[in-house]
């Protein structure tokens, strides 16, 4: 792990304000046995780090912290290994100061 | 959901939509917007700067109730590499004036009053509904959304795309392409509270006088990207963009980027002690006039971010996103009025006006930079600012070393790191897409 994940993000996601809708993820990984060069840079790129790897080396996301920036859209929607909506309205992040 | 019909639905209430439902209510049209969040600015988020010259065309005395921060009285340019900063700062008193130039404020807080201005206009406001496809004929003609209330479908005449820079329903509905991860830039940025006092002396600043600092350097880590520090009244916003695609090729983390910009000894003085109370992240559109899309369809039109209307050169967006969303309430007024419908070939119109404003004049005047900037990242954002922070410490460092050696290393520091041909060939390359 290099020095730069060890930036604890969950501490700068508990200042915001989040509505989560239970059960309801807004994204979805593509079932996959091994990930796509896309799918593992998210585990980097995704300034909330909603994505993980489980144990099995397949690349999770838990969308509780997502900020709704499209990043990940951007870099792994075309090739299909992620499936993107927006929340339902009224749920998500709710900036306070934007 | 709403079961009668509107003569516009404005999808989204940020600058682009708030300004053109706002026109679109004050001509008389019947408005329909629609936005996902809680409130009108809980889902943007931008440094911010606001110009008062595009806001001003919509709300001229915007100044009486608007929630504004600090009015800009200094700008620096900082390029920075591990350890200091070369600085180029612009102070003026006459940006003291009655009626300043740029103010910072807090976009949640300015789109809610925004959106009051849009409603009091008699626009129906409705949030907290997320539009999930556009309705199309079986011409392909948009008339209408579905959102996820409800009986959720709503007709239209026209449908004004003020969705934001991903454009999640333009793009479904195949009106254009998802955008580029080369032509956006990914941005996290902290809201630092400090005493107000204390926020003003750091500064130097007096009552409501901002001050702004925008740096590029080893930050960013060789990537292009850009740092920023907007003073608001008791607050300071803080953050780092770089593009995309950049961000995956190199595995750097966003967080990671703006702990190391926090920590840099010129910028972890001016946040001490402060009070971090957010952190957001946002796709900042970077491709300039080569990545506008198609920007008027059937029964639809594209604004603001959706439409890529960014400005990287000087930073300026939102002005971008108010004059187009303004400019296709006109357009679409126009063709009412006329009793035309809403074709492709009427709602040209829009891209005419915004061709001959300063939306798309400005754009193309910068079209070749994104190039420029984001295939020479490693020499702008890397190489020239550690070859100046050297230069200058040579310069400024009296070590009983004859000045004319002094400049022989400098200017051999640069030969080494670019060669002649290098040098030359980007000064030439960056007053060509400047020109």
């Amino acid at each position: 792990m290099s020095a730069e994940s060890a930036v604890r993000v969950e501490d700068k996601l508990y200042l915001n304000r989040y509505l989560v809708d239970a059960g309801r993820a807004h994204i979805k990984v593509r079932p996959h046995t091994k990930p796509s060069p896309q799918l593992l840079s998210l585990l980097n790129v995704c300034p909330a780090h909603c994505y993980e790897m489980n144990s099995a080396g397949q690349v999770e996301i838990a969308t509780d912290g997502c900020v709704e920036c499209g990043t990940c859209r951007i870099i792994a929607e075309p090739s299909g290994d992620i499936e993107w909506n927006y929340p339902r309205g009224g749920y998500g992040v709710l900036f306070k100061f934007g | 959901m709403i079961e009668e019909r509107f003569d516009a639905i404005v999808v989204g209430a940020g600058m682009a939509g708030n300004a053109a439902a706002l026109t679109l209510a004050r001509k008389g049209l019947k408005v329909l917007q629609l936005e996902r969040g809680e409130y009108s600015g809980s889902k943007n988020v931008q440094g911010a700067i606001l110009y008062s010259d595009m806001l001003e065309k919509l709300v001229p005395d915007f100044r009486e109730d608007a929630p504004l921060e600090r009015h800009l009285v200094e700008q620096r340019f900082w390029m920075m590499d591990d350890n200091s900063h070369t600085g180029l700062h612009y102070r003026s008193d006459e940006f003291n004036e009655e009626r300043p130039n740029r103010y910072t404020i807090i976009r949640a807080q300015f789109d809610k009053w925004f959106s009051k201005k849009v409603q009091e206009a008699g626009a129906v406001v409705l949030c907290e509904t997320t539009v999930l496809e556009l309705l199309q004929d079986a011409y392909g003609k948009v008339i209408g959304v579905r959102t996820d209330r409800k009986n959720g479908q709503v007709g239209a005449d026209v449908v004004v795309l003020a969705e934001g820079v991903s454009g999640l329903l333009g793009t479904r509905a195949g009106l254009r392409k998802t955008p580029d991860k080369n032509n956006v830039a990914l941005a996290v940025k902290e809201m630092h509270f400090l005493p107000q006092e204390i926020l003003e002396a750091r500064f130097n600043l007096r009552g409501d006088e901002g001050a702004v600092i925008e740096a590029v350097g080893t930050i960013s880590q060789g990537m292009t990207g850009m740092g920023f520090i907007y003073t608001n009244k008791e607050s300071i916003s803080l953050g780092i963009g770089c593009l995309v695609a950049d961000f995956e090729k190199t595995g750097q983390t966003p967080y990671g980027l703006l702990e190391k910009f926090k920590q840099h000894p010129s910028v972890a003085a001016l946040i001490a002690g402060s009070e971090v109370k957010e952190y957001a992240a946002h796709l900042i559109p970077e491709g300039g006039f080569k990545a506008i899309p198609q920007l008027y369809g059937d029964g639809w039109v594209v604004v603001g971010d959706a439409a890529q209307l960014n400005n990287a050169v000087h930073r300026e967006g939102s002005n971008l996103a108010m004059t187009s969303g303004r400019l296709a309430a006109e357009a679409i007024f126009q063709i009412k009025s006329r009793r035309d419908p809403m074709t492709k070939e009427n709602l040209a119109l829009y891209k005419k006006m915004l061709d001959e404003s300063f939306v798309m004049k400005d754009l193309k005047k910068y079209r070749d930079m994104p190039d420029l900037l984001h295939i020479q990242a490693q020499n702008f954002f890397l190489t020239y600012p550690q070859l100046v922070s050297k230069a200058m410490t040579n310069f400024l460092r009296v070590d009983g070393t004859t000045k004319r050696e002094k400049e022989k290393t400098t200017f051999r520091s640069f030969l080494a790191a670019r060669s002649l041909t290098g040098l030359v060939g980007d000064a030439v390359r960056l007053a060509r897409a400047w020109r």
